[in-house]
């Protein structure tokens, strides 16, 4: 059981990953979708932050003109990361504008009434 | 088949070959589930039975998504196991490329950054294509959000329309001096982090968002009227196609030298400098205005369903 | 200097984006959409261009470095025969896709929204360009957003009936798979440290053979094919498909299933053979997986097309079917089944395309009912539709001169190689074709049988000569198609040789 020690962080995102993915499969209200989305890709990035730590080492900006490779992390994550925020924030606001118009029409973000909706304008 | 169709054929007696053409000229299926005629469809029975079968589906989905999740979930756990050492210095993401990142970057692409230097100068075509993320997802926030025939309600409007008659009724003083002051400070602090992303933590990314969210405190204490007046839908689309366009020219300019192998001309400055690192330094600037404009935007459109 | 045909690439996905991002400044949609189609067909002439210097002799690739510094360090753009032509076809779909919907695009979307319809269709453009041609697994994640972003605008952007709560589900399904994608690709990163599809080649070749790492390897495929199955509508995950195809523009519709989710499905073949090589990938059995749930999509999704009498989403279910073929040829494991999958993507573009927008069609002539019933004689209201119509409902259950057949027969002559899934294959070919047969034929007949007495005679229509024109191209390509494909196999044989 060492290992959940030494492999915290990623442990740590893994089951945060897990209850992302969970709720947004499983959660009814559409909100509660979008968090879940966001716990997911949280967690994800967590996950490629971990990737990229280096014990005793920092952050990748140069100082004092000190090039060598064995004083800093790993930069790449670090810039994958960024990517991946934009896009998870960019997302989510879309998301979010989908419920509130869905909202104004059918005056209701729990999916299976929506779904219900649906079924009826189909008939 | 005609075993669970007997309720409409006692009715109406087809035969085989009746029932055939009647499929084939897209009348019916040829198949499907027995269901009532459409005037007794309506009857509490059978929209019950629709949603029978609604809640089936839905249970059979809600099994197989509990099963995926945990599955996926446990497989993660076991493969964590298996990566390589956390922090460790010689797992197999330190290789010739973060040497050659750390050790050159600064002379390379003349950033102090390197975070910076790599994604706006190694690895640029990811971050071009992350800024159309931004551009497309404002987009389609105008698409869903901006007021039209097909999005309008009148309930929501009247309460806009008294909330905006208190706006200019009602002067809330405190909310409005603190702003006053510190939205020149969020302000300055933007621009310090966006122009300073070559040579610090901090870039377009974040610097436009802290821009932005001057601006939206601008507008949730002075009122939107007030931000319209110099920041208006022509404004927003005007400054992020040029800033976007500038990005697409310069990174062109650079893909395109770059691939021929031939030089850009464009001097990388000393290292530190605030006027350094050639195009990094103009690509955060139209990075920082893009996200500006976007965190903004965002908020109108929630808020108002307009710029 | 390089030579200048080998920039063709570099700006053609440019001229996308950058058209993408100019779209809302157009003063009228109609300006936005000839300039659109424009471009579309430019991109078209520019990678025709490349296929012609690629596939010329021997044939080669190329790699395109995308700024001043080489792979490992630097992004980059890898073009071969194969990736030339998949993205002269997207491009050209693309731009027949927009002429053949333009009229209900006018109609269905209100009028200061339609430039930005065009930002959706020119990023999503440039993001199947960039896709099939990177040589970098996050630009291709990067991309994989961009086009699901646009993909669920493209269907929301026609505002009426229960288009939101398809976009809905269509969202929530793409963003599972994104998430999947994505830390598949952290783990593949964590355990090689590349990101380039080059290095990572020889990364995980020396894994493989070393025997290191060999759980998060199996591991990375398998979330990395279950995001791409997800996105791409393979048989468990399929349900958004008919709702969203179903319910979209007309042109929406010939986007999403013509060129959508075969973007995925090059991605697929891309991580299949430029990092894992296709020997790994059967030797880890994983291409059994794909052949069953294959060949189940193939079923599943004919069956429930035979249930729908909307026509819409009655060609959607048969989409979900076709890409059941695509990933049943994918799943033999062999480089003849992977060539029939490129073939059938290829005919399934034109032809599904091509069937979408003649359903616009014949739909508006008869006052936009989608039902079957209410489309009887509508063929004899706008012969031009029907014509094609038939072409592509021909094409699709397998005749021979017409594209389907084409690729069918190549399925069938991939799987004679394979001692194991032969008989089962032919069998379920066989039965898949008759099911098409089962739901295509209806529908061809209802439109050219005469209308019932007594209807109204059809009201006087202006002749939509953008959809004329792209339903006698799109049908002459799938008659080439069907009728070419000896050589264009061949061609693509060495495609995948280089890729």
């Amino acid at each position: 059981m060492e290992w959940l020690i030494t492999y915290r962080f990623e442990v740590a995102a893994v089951i945060l990953f897990g209850i992302g993915f969970m709720n947004l499969l499983l959660r009814k209200n559409l909100i509660k979708k979008i968090i879940g989305f966001n716990i997911m890709d949280s967690s994800v990035f967590l996950f490629l932050a971990s990737q990229g730590y280096i014990e005793g080492r920092i952050a990748p900006i140069v100082v004092d003109g000190v090039q060598d490779v064995s004083k800093y992390i790993n930069p790449i994550p670090s810039g994958l990361v960024l990517t991946g925020i934009v896009v998870s924030v960019s997302v989510s606001a879309f998301f979010l504008a989908l419920v509130q118009r869905i909202y104004k029409k059918y005056h209701t973000i729990e999916l299976d009434e929506l779904l219900k909706i649906m079924k009826k304008e189909e008939d | 088949m005609s075993k669970h169709r007997k309720p409409r054929e006692a009715k109406e007696q087809k035969s085989l070959w009746a029932r055939f053409s009647s499929w084939v000229e897209g009348d019916e299926p040829l198949y499907e589930k027995s269901r009532p005629l459409r005037k007794d469809r309506d009857t509490l029975s059978s929209s019950g039975e629709r949603e029978t079968d609604l809640s089936r589906y839905l249970l059979v989905y809600h099994i197989l998504a509990v099963f995926i999740c945990l599955s996926v979930t446990a497989v993660l756990l076991v493969t964590v196991h298996s990566l390589p050492l956390f922090g460790s210095p010689d797992n197999p993401a330190s290789n010739e490329v973060v040497e050659r990142y750390v050790e050159s970057g600064l002379q390379e692409t003349g950033a102090v950054n390197i975070v910076a230097g790599m994604i706006l100068d190694y690895r640029a075509f990811d971050t071009f294509g992350e800024s159309s993320v931004l551009f497309l997802a404002v987009s389609s926030v105008m698409i869903l959000l901006m007021r039209d025939k097909n999005n309008i309600d009148l309930e929501e409007d009247t309460l806009t329309a008294r909330e905006l008659l208190m706006e200019r009724k009602e002067k809330d003083i405190i909310l409005r001096k603190v702003s006053f002051i510190v939205i020149p400070c969020i302000l300055l602090f933007g621009i310090y982090v966006v122009l300073n992303g070559h040579l610090s933590p901090g870039g377009g990314f974040s610097g436009g968002a802290i821009m932005g969210s001057a601006l939206i405190l601008y507008s949730v204490s002075f009122g939107m009227m007030e931000v319209n007046r110099f920041f208006s839908l022509k404004t927003f689309r005007a400054i992020t196609t040029c800033a976007l366009m500038v990005y697409a020219a310069s990174k062109a300019y650079s893909f395109f030298t770059g691939a021929n192998g031939l030089h850009t001309g464009i001097p990388l400055g000393t290292p530190g400098a605030i006027l350094s690192s050639g195009l990094i330094f103009v690509l955060d600037i139209c990075v920082g205005m893009v996200v500006t404009c976007t965190m903004y935007g965002f908020y109108a459109l929630f808020a108002k369903g307009e710029i | 200097m390089l030579p200048m045909v080998q920039n063709f690439p570099f700006f053609a996905i440019f001229l996308c984006m950058v058209s993408g991002i100019l779209s809302p400044l157009w003063k009228s949609g109609r300006m936005a959409w000839r300039y659109s189609v424009g471009v579309a067909f430019a991109c078209a002439g520019l990678f025709g261009c490349v296929f012609a210097y690629t596939a010329a002799g021997e044939g080669l690739s190329f790699v395109y470095q995308m700024g001043h510094f080489p792979a490992p360090w630097g992004n980059e753009l890898k073009i071969g025969p194969l990736e030339a032509l998949l993205c002269t076809a997207f491009s050209t779909v693309m731009g027949f896709s927009l002429m053949g919907g333009h009229r209900d695009l006018e109609a269905d979307i209100l009028p200061h929204k339609q430039n930005l319809f065009f930002v959706m269709s020119n990023l999503m453009l440039a993001a199947l360009l960039a896709l099939t041609c990177t040589n970098d697994l996050f630009t291709a994640y990067v991309f994989v957003e961009i086009s699901t972003i646009a993909a669920c605008s493209l269907v929301l952007v026609k505002d009426t009936q229960y288009t939101l709560i398809a976009t809905m589900r269509y969202l929530i399904m793409s963003l599972l798979g994104s998430g999947l994608i994505l830390i598949s690709i952290i783990l593949l990163y964590s355990i090689t440290g590349h990101l380039l599809l080059p290095n990572l080649l020889e990364q995980v070749g020396m894994l493989v053979d070393t025997g290191k790492y060999t759980i998060p390897l199996t591991v990375v495929i398998g979330l990395m094919g279950m995001g791409l199955a997800i996105k791409s509508a393979l048989f468990p995950f399929h349900l958004w498909l008919p709702l969203a195809h179903g319910s979209a523009t007309t042109s929406s519709s010939a986007i999403l299933s013509g060129l959508v989710v075969k973007g995925y499905i090059v991605l697929l073949i891309k991580v299949f053979y430029q990092i894992f090589t296709i020997e790994t990938i059967r030797s880890l059995k994983i291409t059994n997986v794909i052949f069953l749930f294959g060949i189940l999509a193939m079923i599943v999704g004919s069956v429930s097309a035979l249930r729908e009498k909307h026509i819409k989403r009655m060609l959607a279910y048969s989409s979900a079917a076709q890409i059941g073929y695509i990933y049943m040829g994918l799943g033999l494991g062999t480089d003849a089944g992977v060539v029939a999958a490129v073939i059938h993507i290829l005919a399934h573009s034109f032809t599904k395309s091509m069937l979408f927008c003649c359903a616009g069609r014949l739909a508006g002539v008869m006052g936009h009912h989608k039902n079957l019933k209410n489309l009887r004689g509508a063929a004899r209201r706008d012969r031009a539709a029907g014509v094609a119509f038939t072409i592509g409902a021909l094409s699709m259950i397998g005749i021979p001169l017409f594209a389907g057949f084409a690729s069918k027969l190549l399925f069938a002559s991939a799987t004679l190689l394979n001692n194991h899934k032969m008989l089962f294959t032919l069998g379920v070919l066989g039965v898949s074709t008759v099911l098409n047969a089962l739901y295509y034929l209806p529908a061809v007949i209802v439109i050219w049988s005469r209308p019932e007495k007594g209807e109204e005679p059809a009201p006087k229509r202006k002749p939509d000569w953008a959809f004329t024109v792209s339903a006698v191209l799109q049908a002459a390509a799938v008659f080439g198609l069907g009728m070419g494909f000896g050589p264009l196999s061949e061609l693509i044989q060495t495609g995948l040789g280089l890729f």
